[in-house]
Parts: structure tokens; C-alpha cells; sequence
């Protein structure tokens, strides 16, 4: 009994102390917030955050998108939670919190859709892309899809998970090099991953998006899929329905079909689509 | 659509390839630690535990790094043996063996230090040398420590995920070991072939432990009736 009361009264204590802790903070918080208020208006009212969950292969263009929504709309925070698209669906499905979906694949989307996840109207094809085989900067061995069979290792996205790697599955069956080449691929979580394996040199060649391939220069792009290897790839955007910030979501959204948004998106490799 | 067994096959290979080099490197080396002293000794000690306590995803970076194309053993294997181990089941083995390894070292080196130095003694007395007291008198007597640090590496071995999706990739029926397998069909909404799996994994999981519960209780016991009869 005794214990348990000396338990109760250090318990107390350590709850003071952290009350004192966390009053502190609030404090210092608020002067620093106040400081900043004589300087900007806008950041007076609370900052909304409006969470974009995005297909990892979305990430520089949005982060360029994410300054020209912040400055027409003082007062939101864009939060992005970038991932593969197969991951973000299942997270969205277990109610994770997200106010924008935007897909790098359809199936991912019409999953969504069918489980009355979305806002409906709101979804809408933002933007294309085409799929190219990518090599480290200083390989001469691999000049085109044939030249893959002489690879020792490649790599592609989980066709089950990541929709870059369901294109490229498309395109090497559709050449016909899909069952000579399944053992030496290398099935990466996403498409940053299959372009990592490619820059270290552990793996020979990557099939991988057309605005993937521009992110950087310690590789070369050697080929572009034919033209109808593999369906055509579209990036779909929704509000996912249990968002409280609809109508800020819905500009988002609108921002993104911009021309100055969508300039951007070509800037980095991206394909416009025809609405 | 039938299940398929290559992630169990594969990783049941894996697991006797890994548990074959622990078992070949953790014993010796245990066994050295548990008698001599040198300057040093904690720090190596501490190197031997290490992969038991650092997450498998930073010991997967680091053997990536150091098995990797531009990597110095990357390039002295790829020089000298024209091999490469990355996203190769070779790497599936070597991740699994150095996470393994502590599990079978520490097991070892414990029931080595716990053998009574008189009885190395005497043999020594009797005119047997250092190798032939190891092997008659010190081995027999932490051989329960070996079978339990074996099973224990074992199915540590048959479970390692982190550093193995690191080094060894997942490449379906070459390096997508049973762990991959799973994580990917979970990825994936393939929730029955995620359950099978889950369920050989467990039930598997499961008998090890409990068997190796059972075993060595029933080594305690037969000790005790040892210590009783003298």
C-alpha cells in the first residue's frame, strides 16, 4: 500500500512537471508566432493544412506547385505524403488522414471510387506520362529493350503495387521479353528505388517514367516504350470524402490544371493530357 | 490460383546457409572470448553483438554500402571472383547470417563460460592440449548453448526481412525469401496468399520455440539428477 501511494505521489510530480514543461512551450510559442504576426497578416488567422497524399514519382513538380498555391492562399500548409501509389490507397482505405489523392496509376483510384472514398465530381486525369529504359550515365552495353536480355540484373516497380512497374511488365510482355527477363529483375517498393538501383550501379538498367529519368544526371535515358506497349498513362486526382477542408481541396486541384501548374509538370518530364 | 513454394524453399536455404556459417564462425569465436583475455576484448565483444541490437535496416545499409557495386568488398569480390552478392541469394545469406550471428555467439560463449575451468584442468594435467580440451571436454559441456544458439539463429535466419529486402532484393523465385513474400502479397491486397504464408511462418515460428522450451527444461532436469547422483 505504501508503494502504491509513493507511486501516486511521483506520478503527480512528473505530471506537474510536464505541465510546467508544456506551459513553457505554449508560451514561447505564442511570442514567436506574435513576432511574426506584425511582420505577415496571414499568418494571424491559423494555418489550415490540407494533407496531399501523392504518387512519390509527383514529388519535385509538386513541391514547385505547392509554392504557387501557398502564395494565392496565404494561411494553408500543403502536407505531402509521398509513397507509392499501392501503399497510399491501403493507407487511405485504413482512414488515414488525407484530403488529396493524386494516383500515378487508375486502378489505384477506381479502388477508391468503388469503395465511395472519393468526393464525387472531383476526380479528374491531371497530367500523363510516357515509360523509357534508363542506364547508368557511363554504360554502352544496353541500347535499347532488346539489348536487356544481355543485362545480368534490371529492375522495375512492383507491377502488383507500383503502377510504373505495372507499365513496364505491360511493355516487356508486349515485346515479348517479359519470360526471359523475370529472373533478373529486381521488383523495387517504387520508382525512386528502381533509379537508386540504377545510380549505384547495382543493378544494370531501370524501366522507369519519362519524368523520373530527368531527375537526375548520373543516368541516361536510351529508349522510349513504343508507342501502345502498354496503356496510356494517366496521373488521376480525387478529394478523398473525409476531408473537412473540401473547398480548399477542390482548389488544389484546380491550381494543378493550371497552365503555370501544368508548365511545371512539363518542366519535369510530364506529358499534358487532353481533358 | 495454387501457392506458390518458392519463398518457402528459398528461405529455407537461406536459413541452413546462414545457420552453417554462424554455427562455423560463432563457435570458435565463442570459445576464444570465453577463455582469453586480450586489450580490446570489450570492444570486439561489443562488434560481435552488434547486428542483435542495430535495426536490420541499418545493418542493411551498411552491408549494401559495403557489398555494392562501388563498394570495397563489392569490388574486391567482383575483381577477384567476378561474383557480386547484391540482389543475389548469396546476399540473402550473408544478411541473414551476420543478424543471426549474435544469437548463436552470445548462446555459445554463456555455456562455454559457465563450464568449470577444474575440469579443463585436469585434462590439462593428464597431458591433453588445448584442441583436444576443447573438443572433449568444453564442446560436450555448453552443447546445450550450441543447440539452442543453432535453433535460435535458425529461425531468426528464416525471418529476416530488413536487411535482407536490402541486400538481396525481391526478385520472385530467386531472392523473394518468406518474409518479402508476405510483405509484398500484404502490399499487394493479396491477403490470402499474406495469410498462408503468415500461418506456415507462425505455426513454424511456434513449434521451434516451444520445442526448445520443452528441451531445455528437460536438460535442467537431467542435470539436476546429475548433480544428485554425485
Amino acid at each position: 500500500m505504501l508503494v502504491y501511494v509513493e507511486g501516486r505521489t511521483k506520478v503527480k510530480k512528473v505530471a506537474i512537471l510536464f505541465l510546467v514543461i508544456i506551459l513553457t512551450l505554449a508560451g514561447c510559442g505564442q511570442t514567436a508566432s506574435g513576432d511574426k504576426g506584425t511582420d505577415r497578416r496571414s499568418s494571424q488567422s491559423p494555418s489550415k493544412q490540407i494533407i496531399v497524399s501523392a504518387a512519390a514519382s509527383l514529388k519535385e513538380p509538386l513541391e514547385d506547385i505547392e509554392k504557387l498555391y501557398e502564395e494565392q492562399h496565404q494561411g494553408l500548409d500543403l502536407v505531402f505524403n509521398f509513397a507509392s501509389s499501392g501503399s497510399l490507397q491501403k493507407q487511405i482505405e485504413q482512414g488515414a488522414p488525407a484530403d488529396i489523392f493524386l494516383s500515378a496509376g487508375q486502378s489505384q483510384m477506381d479502388a477508391l471510387e468503388k469503395q465511395d472514398l472519393l468526393v464525387q465530381g472531383t476526380r479528374i486525369d491531371f497530367t500523363g506520362n510516357e515509360i523509357v529504359l534508363v542506364v547508368s550515365r557511363d554504360n554502352q552495353n544496353i541500347k535499347s529493350f532488346e539489348d536487356l536480355t544481355k543485362a545480368n540484373l534490371i529492375s522495375i516497380g512492383t507491377p502488383e503495387t507500383v503502377p510504373a512497374g505495372k507499365y513496364a511488365q505491360e511493355t516487356l510482355k508486349n515485346m515479348k521479353l517479359w519470360d526471359s527477363l523475370q529472373d533478373k529483375i529486381v521488383q523495387a517498393k517504387d520508382v525512386k528505388q528502381v533509379l537508386d538501383y540504377v545510380k549505384s550501379g547495382n543493378v544494370e538498367a531501370g524501366i522507369v517514367y519519362g519524368s523520373d529519368a530527368k531527375s537526375s544526371d548520373k543516368i541516361k535515358v536510351v529508349a522510349e516504350a513504343p508507342a501502345g506497349s502498354h496503356s496510356p498513362i494517366v496521373y488521376p486526382g480525387a478529394v478523398i470524402n473525409t476531408s473537412s477542408n473540401l473547398a480548399e481541396a477542390k482548389v488544389f486541384l484546380d491550381i494543378l490544371c493550371s497552365s503555370e501548374a501544368q508548365a511545371i509538370l512539363e518542366n519535369y518530364g510530364f506529358k499534358r493530357v487532353n481533358y | 490460383m495454387g501457392l506458390d513454394f518458392s519463398p518457402i524453399i528459398l528461405s529455407l536455404k537461406v536459413a541452413i546457409a546462414a545457420v552453417i556459417i554462424v554455427v562455423l564462425s560463432g563457435i570458435p569465436l565463442a570459445g576464444l572470448m570465453a577463455r582469453r583475455d586480450f586489450p580490446g576484448k570489450d570492444a570486439v565483444e561489443s562488434l560481435f553483438t552488434l547486428p542483435l541490437v542495430l535495426p536490420p535496416s541499418v545493418v542493411g545499409f551498411i552491408l549494401l554500402w559495403l557489398f555494392g557495386k562501388n563498394g570495397p568488398l563489392g569490388q574486391f569480390l567482383a575483381q577477384t571472383f567476378n561474383v557480386s552478392v547484391v540482389f543475389h541469394i548469396s546476399g540473402a545469406v550473408i544478411a541473414a547470417a551476420v543478424v543471426s550471428f549474435p544469437l548463436m555467439y552470445q548462446s555459445v560463449k554463456a555455456a562455454m563460460e559457465g563450464v568449470d575451468p577444474t575440469l579443463e584442468n585436469a585434462a590439462r594435467t593428464l597431458g591433453s592440449g588445448e584442441i583436444k580440451v576443447f573438443f572433449t571436454i568444453t564442446l560436450p559441456l555448453s552443447w546445450p548453448g550450441i543447440v539452442s544458439g543453432f535453433i535460435l539463429s535458425f529461425a531468426r535466419s528464416l525471418g529476416e526481412f530488413g536487411a535482407t529486402l536490402m541486400v538481396a532484393g525481391n526478385i520472385p523465385g530467386k531472392t523473394q525469401t518468406m518474409p518479402i513474400a508476405i510483405y509484398m502479397a500484404s502490399e499487394s491486397g493479396d491477403d490470402r496468399t499474406a495469410m498462408m504464408l503468415v500461418l506456415i511462418m507462425t505455426v513454424f515460428s511456434f513449434l521451434v520455440v516451444f520445442w526448445l522450451n520443452r528441451w531445455s527444461k528437460r536438460q535442467k532436469k537431467s542435470t539436476a539428477q546429475d548433480i544428485g547422483r554425485e
